[in-house]
């Protein structure tokens, strides 16, 4: 008989976790513990040696963290995960464990700040040089590829610009240049995308958004679809035998979670990004109602920009879901059960141009609050320009996506009438 | 006796298996037919080596074939290319073995159907190690999406 499937629901609150072996306790116990002991010698050689599965250092697998991998991939459709402790360290375990000195990337041009800096500064320091393209136009990927090019890297929602990728068509071009695409998917959520059912090979999360949801807690993780084909000549250090393990070929060892095994047990156990078990509790206490929340994030964001985009002080709203948006094709194919909860608006210039109103606009935001995060329960508004963008120069900020007068709201789980009020009477005074 | 391809049908056979014969079991550590025979002895199977080229592998008695061993084997656990495995079905219901299991990347459906028709069950393309860390746990602490569901602590 064929096991039974469970449904998305269900996966927010079980998957990854079954009642404790030893207790019987429901809820996920927090393994605050740094390391784990060996039942005998040999056991201790077969953990080292990667022969049996088990907890040695919480550097490099814990329990409770196990639990949020587990979740996170089964959210996504993929084969397995490798939390760290924030977003961009997951992304780096990701790529340094793809490319080396001498390789390259290519990437989407509308990039979080941070991830841009990361590829184009930091990267380049390691010898990882970064190609930067044209996310809304997937052959711009394929112009890019070099013979030394080891991913695609693009995010299912631009940020800030919130441009939907056509995932399906730019995995194809990845997959006929042999290498994997990968997919940032914190602004979605798995409720909204799963970018591995449209091709895509590694998915990367803030976990700290949109998957944990309440602005507590920081994390990351990648997880790995397991279907791609890494013995195809393009990935040595998958299919040769392993300097940091006496030998192991982790493709052939490990097979469709291999990459992951890679991850963890060369880039992170080297590296040491790990995410903490107490996080990894607070994290998962998120996920179990994000079927819950990701609906609401959705009407609401549509609801305050069909508002904004008939308000007379306002110049421009973008959100995926507006029917105008040159984004909405692509938002219907890829976000079918609602176009996210982040949305950008300008300003009017009015008498002092459109970043001072859009500066004025966050100084009298009384319950949206000004901070540098999205993805909160609560609603969050920022101005990308002189913050999260602030590192680059104006044409690099207007490559990325940002305008001057650029606002960017998080739409939280607020009363609408009150997320409404609040913007109303922020817009009248920077007008004023 | 069937093909087997779910949860409680593989947590069955691994519950009333004690002794797997391992046809193609390497004796160099790091191979992954030396990985999946270990973790099963450690887990208290008994592992019986199938492989010419050895006396002893894992400490126990290593055979040229299945033929030769003197005892009864609850699973045939082959690490052998797809094509190479129609003649190990023939011998796995010469020895009466209850089932013939073929390793991650490997199918073979003639062999499957010989093992079938004797009444063994079969398992395809899956890894005997990954399976019993899966079901019976281990697997879920590399961070690795088990399928699992359960109210029900894990055993």
């Amino acid at each position: 008989m064929a096991d039974h499937e469970f449904g998305f629901d269900t996966l927010c609150l079980h998957a990854g976790h079954i009642p404790d072996a030893a207790t019987g306790a429901r809820a996920l116990p927090i393994y605050q513990t740094t390391s784990f002991v060996f039942d005998s010698a040999d056991h201790a050689a077969s953990l080292f040696n990667l022969q049996t599965f088990g907890n040695v250092y919480s550097r490099i697998s814990n329990p409770t963290v196990a639990a949020l991998e587990e979740r996170v991939a089964a959210l996504e459709g993929g084969r397995a995960g490798l939390a760290a402790a924030t977003g961009m360290a997951a992304q780096m375990l990701a790529l340094l464990t793809l490319a080396q000195n001498g390789d390259h990337i290519v990437a989407a041009r509308t990039l979080y700040g941070g991830t841009y800096s990361q590829f184009a500064v930091t990267f380049a320091q390691f010898g990882i040089a970064t190609t930067f393209v044209d996310a809304d136009d997937p052959e711009t990927f394929r112009r890019a590829i070099q013979p030394n090019t080891k991913c695609i890297y693009a995010e299912t929602i631009g940020n800030p610009q919130l441009n939907v990728l056509d995932i399906a068509a730019v995995a194809a071009i990845a997959h006929e240049a042999g290498v994997p695409l990968v997919i940032d998917n914190t602004l979605a959520s798995p409720w909204l995308c799963r970018p591995i059912e449209h091709g895509a090979d590694i998915v990367i999360h803030s976990v700290t958004k949109y998957l944990g949801g309440h602005g507590t807690t920081m994390g990351g993780i990648l997880v790995e679809s397991g279907k791609f084909d890494w013995g195809n000549g393009k990935f040595p250090q998958m299919t040769t035998p392993s300097r940091g393990y006496h030998g192991v070929i982790f493709h052939e060892t490990f097979g469709d979670f291999g990459f992951t095994m890679k991850a963890r047990m060369e880039t992170m156990r080297t590296l040491g990004p790990t995410l903490s078990p107490l996080s990894a509790f607070l994290l998962l206490q998120g996920i179990e109602t994000l079927h819950l929340r990701m609906p609401r994030h959705c009407e609401s964001a549509l609801a305050v920009a069909q508002h904004l985009s008939q308000h007379p002080a306002v110049a421009w709203v973008n959100y995926p879901g507006l029917a105008q948006s040159e984004t909405r094709k692509l938002a219907e194919r890829y976000l079918p059960r609602g176009a996210g909860g982040i949305l950008t608006f300008g300003l009017k210039a009015g008498a002092h141009g459109g970043a001072a109103a859009g500066e004025r606009f966050i100084e009298a935001a009384k319950m949206m609050s000004h901070l540098a995060n999205v993805g909160d329960a609560k609603t969050l508004v920022i101005h990308p320009a002189s913050t999260t963008h602030r590192q680059l120069d104006d044409a690099e900020q207007r490559a990325a996506g940002v305008l001057p007068e650029m606002i960017r709201l998080s739409v939280g789980l607020e009363t609408l009438d009150d997320i409404l009020w609040d913007i109303d009477q922020a817009l009248a005074r920077a007008q004023a | 006796m069937a093909r087997v391809d779910d949860v409680s049908g593989i947590r069955r056979i691994l519950l009333q298996s004690r002794t797997i014969a391992v046809i193609g079991l390497s004796g160099n550590w790091y191979r992954p037919s030396f990985f999946a025979a270990k973790y099963m002895q450690d887990h208290g199977y008994r592992i019986v080596p199938v492989n010419p080229g050895y006396e002893e592998v894992l400490g126990q008695k290593c055979y040229p074939t299945l033929r030769d061993i003197p005892h009864q084997v609850d699973i045939v656990d082959c690490f052998r290319k797809s094509d190479d495995i129609p003649p190990i079905a023939r011998d796995a219901v010469a020895i009466g073995a209850k089932v013939l299991w073929m390793q991650l990347g490997i199918r073979n459906d003639l062999a499957a159907k010989i093992a079938l028709d004797a009444g063994l069950d079969v398992v395809m393309n899956r890894c005997v190690k990954i399976e019993h860390a899966r079901i019976l746990g281990g697997l879920n602490w590399a961070g690795v999406n088990t399928g699992i569901v359960s109210a029900r602590r894990p055993g």
